[in-house]
């Protein structure tokens, strides 16, 4: 079966970022990106799947700039076999418009398995998984731990607030990858270089049918309140009559 | 306005997360209907029925909604939904995992995790793992978020008097299917709702050394238990403890780090506790930034000395 595997670029997971001074965003220039953590898993588990011989071919798509071309080759070295990047200022795209656009690319596309990251690192949305889903009237397996495709159907763990939950969801299916899925290889060197010649399809958002933008306004962006100095105590006597006269909090 | 609230709950009992939501409701103004969605659901129907502020309750009980699944009551809450101004939810797994449905079942843009109303459709939520805060506007006929608990007080769950009213079912989407869950019991306080949380990281060395020592010292100050992504990865905790941008936001009065370097990841789940102890051997830790009182000192001979003294 076919997988699709959805990537975005974000600043890189290590990065402190900085709010612009005239508060209309963060500041990203000269900052590293990276493929965001948790589509990084999201490859990694459709290669595995693909390693085991479920899924046949790996397509990974990006919705970015041009230089989302990187994540793409980076996945592409992981083991994907083609990309397709739809060219778009992602800035102005809401996770609804994303969603749409995404759901462009299944209708062309039939994968069986779509594979994301829960959310992505810059905008903390959470989102756009669950919107493709109901987009296309497909179940969901959100905060997947684990994943088992069994003939026209997929089981998955999921990460809820309890502990763990098990759904079983007929194909085709979303499923959007936690943490614990999986720990990505690093691509290695001649890898890297074969990803280079495989195919990468360029594509807009109006091939889609999509044009919209987000009617989501970000009015402002401002640095989180500065938390006071603390102190440094020395003794745990300090800090027990510190925590019970000074904060008063036992 | 009319805001329309999904109530979280184990089909036995209102989930305290609801009325962090119900406060944000109220600041935004309006009727709030409460839907409960579930399977031999009346208890929660009527606990929610009694939340200060709640005017009216819907309960939609059936065998399909039992376990949340979010193909069905996504689908409910869109059918519902399309008669209110705002629909609201809280940020729990449950909450992220239905809402976004309904929201693009209704071809509408949702907001997640907002911490503050700044008007009817002006509200403010943390970007980039907590390192920034955006104001966000909505052009949405109806809008669609979910709401942090940890930002607005609780109200009152007894006082109100709503009517409970039966709403159809929806029935099954037929694409997804139940299969178990792993509930992790705990006797302590729940992580998000805690006054006071004892977190391990990388530090505790081992599982066995965390629960050895921190343990007594969640006893003794009634403390929920976390843990850092680090301590989760290396196994010592079920990652149901983890504190942090991917895993639980928690606001306590009192949040004591034990072992915990402080990776923007974790500061993300944690800095907004009111009092912040770092215990850690390295004076140049990055938790220490946020800390109000830290001591650097070995956390084995540190917290038992600490735990006899409290």
């Amino acid at each position: 079966m076919k997988a699709l595997v959805a990537v975005k670029r974000v600043v890189d997971a290590n990065v402190k970022v900085r709010v612009k001074p005239d508060n209309s965003g963060v500041d990203l220039t000269n900052v590293k990106m990276s493929i965001n953590p948790f589509c990084e898993i999201a490859v990694e588990e459709a290669v595995r799947l693909k390693e085991k011989g479920t899924v046949s071919e790996i397509v990974v798509v990006s919705i970015g700039p041009k230089e989302a071309q990187e994540q793409i080759r980076s996945s592409m070295a992981l083991g994907a076999d083609r990309g397709i990047l739809v060219e778009a200022d992602d800035s102005q795209l809401g996770a609804l418009e994303v969603a749409k656009i995404l759901k462009g690319v299944v209708d062309a596309e039939q994968p069986q398995l779509i594979l994301l990251g829960k959310q992505a690192i810059d905008d903390d949305s959470n989102q756009v998984g669950q919107m493709l889903g109901a987009l296309l009237g497909a179940g969901q397996g959100t905060f997947a731990s684990e994943v088992k495709v069994e003939g026209d159907k997929v089981q998955v763990t999921r990460e809820i607030d309890g502990g763990l939950q098990t759904v079983e969801l007929s194909l085709p299916a979303i499923i959007t990858t936690d943490l614990r899925l999986n720990e990505p290889r690093y691509a290695a060197l001649p890898n890297i270089m074969k990803a280079r010649k495989k195919p990468l399809d360029t594509k807009s958002p109006a091939d889609y049918g999509v044009s919209a933008v987000s009617k989501l306004k970000t009015v402002k962006v401002e640095a989180p309140a500065e938390r006071k100095a603390g102190v440094q105590v020395k003794s745990v006597d300090e800090l027990v009559e510190k925590l019970k006269n000074e904060a008063k909090v036992i | 306005m009319s805001i329309l609230v999904i109530a979280e709950h184990d089909n036995k009992a209102l989930n305290g997360a609801t009325l962090n939501v119900v406060a944000a409701a109220q600041k935004i103004g309006g009727d709030i209907t409460v839907l409960v969605a579930g399977a031999g659901a009346q208890a929660v129907a009527d606990q929610a029925a009694k939340v200060a502020g709640v005017s009216k309750v819907l309960l939609a009980d059936d065998a399909v909604y039992a376990n949340q699944l979010a193909e069905n009551v996504a689908k409910l809450v869109a059918s519902i939904g399309v008669g209110y101004s705002h629909i609201l939810a809280a940020s729990t797994t449950t909450g992220k995992n239905v809402l976004p449905r309904a929201a693009a079942l209704l071809d509408v843009s949702m907001i997640t995790d907002i911490i503050a109303v700044e008007g009817p459709k002006t509200f403010k939520r943390p970007i980039y793992a907590g390192n920034a805060i955006a104001t966000v506007e909505s052009g949405e006929s109806i809008v669609v978020a979910t709401v942090r608990g940890t930002a607005f007080d609780a109200v009152a769950a007894e006082g109100g008097s709503a009517a409970v009213e039966a709403v159809a079912s929806q029935g099954d989407a037929g694409i997804s299917k139940f299969v178990s869950e792993e509930i992790v019991k705990s006797e302590r306080p729940e992580l998000t709702a805690a006054r006071i949380v004892v977190s391990g990281g990388r530090g505790v060395a081992s599982g066995e050394n965390y629960h050895k020592v921190l343990d007594p010292l969640a006893d003794k100050l009634g403390a929920a238990q976390g843990a850092s992504r680090a301590a989760v990865d290396a196994g010592f905790v079920p990652n149901d403890m983890q504190v942090g941008q991917t895993g639980k936001i928690v606001a306590p009065e009192l949040y004591i780090a034990v072992g915990i370097s402080g990776a923007i990841q974790h500061l993300a789940g944690m800095k907004d506790s009111k009092v912040i102890v770092a215990i850690n051997k390295d004076e140049e830790a990055p938790i220490n930034a946020v800390a109000d009182y830290w001591l650097v000192g070995d956390l084995n001979t540190v917290v038992p000395e600490l735990v006899s003294k409290l």
